[in-house]
């Protein structure tokens, strides 16, 4: 318990994967402008992750090791990801339009972010067992969605601040992520 | 050789197979019918996404047309030729685009007018209007830092000596001009109009002329020489219902501080 404890406090704050693993970044910068839109898909790449990592597990234990092909997990893995991926577009279409609408081309581009496929082969290289896997992808995925509605709200401000005209857009987007992801730094420690 | 070669992709065939069925059925459950009229009309639609027609740009509003049963005009910026189009494809008689222009209903530049104050903040209207109804002596006048140049497309806006000024021939008539100004100073009218009040003041005639030289009095004027009853004056600025013009310009030029415009630069 204590030791899932653990995991959970280190997916979500201090091993965070946007703001110390610097996985992620595309969706962090691309759809955190409004909170609405970075909650959307906030929750979408939790859903992959908590999918991919039920799935990943037994695929890698029964099927990758058994035939000794660990070598082909990467591939493996992201089949399985684009898998849910497709499998949350098709759904999100159908039962969100305008949420759908406002990913846009970030919501397949989950399948190439990087910490989708991260958290599964970290899960595998830390050797987690099958709990602590799920639970780990379930609380990097809340990591994720709490940082880019903490970034959205960051942005909203940014946006609205009277910046010098070098540093409009782009530069004052990454230097606020940069103090975002220093104030992270001041998580290290916790749990020890 | 087997287990080296074969084995595996057998087992990432099988994968993929087990996908793929996977994704055929969710396709099949969360279906979404499109009719492909709108696929049609959005391709016939500009795409300039300026929100004329009231909907959330063209895709919105080629929807519209489909599930809602939107009219088929309302694409200014398309004009009569995309109406026809979408008509056509709709089956339905093509109707014509009542083409609309922006005009500002001011003309209190610097050398008419001066400020109560001066403004140091964010530069736009709408934060200035904030601070005692603006920074003008006039408060219902332009204010000149350009919320309405800034919101429009086509750069048809200019600011100079504290106004605004709209180029006719830039402007596609989406009015997004006309709902960010604080003041509500930009009307949309007929492009076939020809004749502008320059004045939107609320003031009475002698508080407007001690704030503008080239304010509205409401000396009503206009409105007894009108033969059309076109034009009225209601809270002391003179109005005009475009309905009823016939852009004869006499109003123009009876009136006795020049503030109707005829025929329109």
């Amino acid at each position: 318990m204590k030791e899932l404890f653990g995991i959970m406090l280190a997916a979500l704050l201090t091993d965070n994967f946007v703001l110390s693993k610097f996985m992620g970044i595309c969706p962090f910068l691309g759809v955190s402008k409004k909170a609405s839109s970075s909650l959307g898909m906030g929750v979408a790449v939790t859903f992959v992750m908590v999918c991919a990592a039920i799935v990943t597990y037994p695929i890698y234990y029964l099927i990758l090791i058994p035939l000794n092909i660990t070598y082909l997990r990467t591939i493996a893995f992201i089949l399985i990801i684009a898998l849910f991926v497709q499998l949350v577009e098709i759904a999100l279409k159908k039962l969100m339009p305008p949420l759908y609408n406002t990913l846009g081309v970030y919501l397949p581009l989950i399948t190439t972010n990087c910490a989708v496929l991260g958290l599964t082969i970290l899960n595998i290289d830390n050797e987690l067992s099958f709990i602590q896997s799920v639970v780990n992808a379930l609380f990097s995925g809340l990591g994720f969605m709490a940082v880019l509605l903490i970034f959205s709200g960051v942005r909203s401000k940014v946006e609205t601040a009277d910046v010098p005209e070098t540093f409009k857009g782009v530069p004052a987007t990454l230097i606020a992520a940069a103090i975002l992801s220093l104030s992270f730094l001041g998580f290290s420690g916790l749990g020890n | 050789m087997f287990n080296i070669y074969i084995l595996p992709v057998i087992a990432f065939a099988s994968m993929g197979l087990i996908a793929g069925v996977l994704l055929t059925a969710a396709s099949k459950i969360f279906e979404v019918k499109t009719d492909e009229r709108i696929e049609q009309i959005n391709s016939v639609l500009p795409q300039a996404n300026c929100g004329a027609c009231g909907c959330a740009g063209c895709e919105d509003y080629a929807k519209g047309i489909v599930n809602k049963n939107l009219p088929t005009n309302l694409c200014k910026p398309g004009g009569n030729k995309t109406a026809s189009a979408i008509a056509s494809i709709m089956n339905t008689a093509s109707s014509e685009v009542v083409s609309e222009i922006a005009v500002i209903n001011c003309c209190g530049d610097c050398n008419a007018t001066a400020s109560k104050y001066d403004f140091v903040g964010i530069e736009t209207c709408l934060a200035v209007k904030r601070f005692y109804s603006g920074n003008g002596l006039c408060s219902y006048g332009c204010i000149g830092y350009g919320d309405c140049a800034q919101v429009c497309s086509e750069n048809a806006i200019t600011l100079s000596d504290g106004i605004a000024h709209i180029n006719r021939k830039l402007c596609i008539g989406c009015g997004q001009c006309a709902t960010v100004c604080p003041n509500s100073l930009i009307s949309m009218i007929p492009e076939s109009a020809k004749t502008i009040v320059r004045c939107s003041s609320k003031d009475n005639g002698k508080t407007t002329k001690l704030n503008c030289k080239n304010g509205c009095i409401g000396c009503k004027i206009c409105e007894k020489n009108c033969e059309s009853q076109a034009i009225t004056v209601t809270d002391f600025h003179a109005s005009i219902d475009y309905s009823k013009c016939t852009n004869c310009g006499v109003c123009a030029e009876k009136c006795p501080v020049k503030v109707i415009e005829y025929p329109v630069k």
